[in-house]
């Protein structure tokens, strides 16, 4: 545990020192976003009844952009040789660079979901479960994310192979996670859908760090 | 790559691996390392299968490979602090070892490739693991760096560890084995 927060400590000092990762997927998040009313037309019905979807999508989007150098400048510089010598699991490593990435890009888009659900002008009952499901949503992309990156890692052409692997992964995170704000707008129950978003975290939780672990360490040979 | 190849190592001895480019060495010391898993053959430590605990294997050694693994956007000091919290140790000592005390502080991004490269030697002084795994530990350093390499490697054996260092220029290791690649 304690070398597990010591990683997690350093990845954070980085992350922040590189703190252009985080204002660049957050501009893309809101400029992103601020086009659908360029394109589809200011008529508040229409964009109220998109807003979730069009949250959700720019969120993945945005969430992808750090994730291919989430291991490429350990895997360039040798550093990705010391964690795994580090005496953690692979999967922790993983586990702790997934956690960078949620706290430094999931976390601060979804702060940033709500003014911009708002000038979508989404129904002020779906507001409050979009941002509930985006907090197992965004947490659920950052390790699958973190699988993704992990295995494309050395591969020729891995930024274009990467947005390839995660985002047919992150489909049902998008499906529940929009469909919970859609019931909610609707004055349905929004829990079936955010239980179901919780079970796809819960798989992700287990499963991403692993599967990570393991590209690490065929990356690494 | 590797074929009919087997030593021994005790405790307090040094192995420099010799061989031209190509002969293998880096991948030698990632097999010793657990870093790459041997098609056949074995790796024993203390009698016992090395590489069937990874995590356990690596608490053993301290792996310098030919990438120094220093983070630009972090200072000298910082560089060495995930390794000081897994180790214990002083930084300060460590930096000092390596003639870095004055840049503890520095950007590591402003440090010149032997600066770089003592840098990561200093993560050895921070270590308490028996086995030092060293690939071209003297690159890019001066003459008084490779001074003061060798006294931390002898202070090492003298202790008791282990070193199998990977080069093609002679360590100042007066009492090391040599074993020939390629």
């Amino acid at each position: 545990m304690r070398a597990f927060a010591a990683l997690l400590k350093r990845e954070l000092r980085l992350s922040v020192r590189h703190g252009t990762d985080t204002v660049a997927a957050l501009l893309f998040f809101v400029v992103a976003g601020a086009l659908f009313p360029l394109a589809i037309g200011p008529a508040p019905e229409t964009l109220g009844r998109l807003a979730p979807g069009i949250v959700w999508v720019c969120a993945l989007l945005a969430a992808l952009l750090p994730l291919d150098r989430l291991f490429g400048a350990d895997f360039d510089d040798g550093s990705l040789d010391q964690l795994l010598l580090s005496g953690l699991p692979a999967g922790a490593v993983a586990l702790a660079k997934a956690s960078t990435h949620w706290l430094v890009t999931g976390l601060p888009l979804m702060l940033a979901a709500g003014p911009l659900a708002i000038m979508l002008r989404i129904a002020p009952a779906a507001l409050p479960v979009l941002l509930a499901g985006l907090l197992p949503g965004t947490l659920a992309l950052s390790l699958l994310g973190t699988a993704g990156a992990a295995m494309v890692l050395g591969a020729r052409r891995g930024g274009v192979l990467l947005p390839l692997l995660v985002l047919p992964l992150s489909v049902p995170v998008l499906i529940f996670g929009a469909a919970a704000a859609d019931a909610a707008a609707a004055g349905l129950s929004p829990r079936p859908h955010l239980l179901l978003l919780c079970a796809v975290l819960a798989v992700a939780l287990p499963l991403s760090p692993i599967a990570a672990g393991a590209a690490l360490r065929s990356a690494a040979e | 790559m590797l074929r009919d190849l087997g030593f021994e190592l005790a405790g307090g001895e040094a192995l420099v691996v010799l061989g031209p480019n190509g002969a293998g060495k880096s991948t030698l010391l990632r097999v010793l390392a657990g870093l790459v898993r041997p098609a056949a053959g074995t790796l024993l430590w203390n009698g016992a299968d090395a590489l069937a605990d990874l995590g356990e294997h690596a608490r053993r050694l301290a792996y310098v490979g030919h990438q120094d693994a220093v983070k630009p956007g972090l200072s000298a000091a910082e560089n060495l602090g995930f390794v000081q919290r897994l180790g214990g140790g002083s930084i300060a000592d460590a930096l000092a070892a390596l003639g870095l005390a004055e840049l503890a502080d520095l950007p590591a991004r402003m440090l010149s490739a032997g600066q770089r490269r003592r840098l990561a030697l200093a993560r050895l002084a921070l270590s308490s693991a028996p086995l030092w795994l060293l690939d071209e530990p003297t690159s890019g350093l001066d003459g008084a760096s490779v001074a003061a390499l060798g006294e931390l490697l002898a202070r090492h054996c003298g202790l008791g560890g282990m070193v199998v260092a990977a080069t093609h220029v002679a360590l100042p290791l007066p009492r090391a084995a040599e074993l020939r690649l390629g």
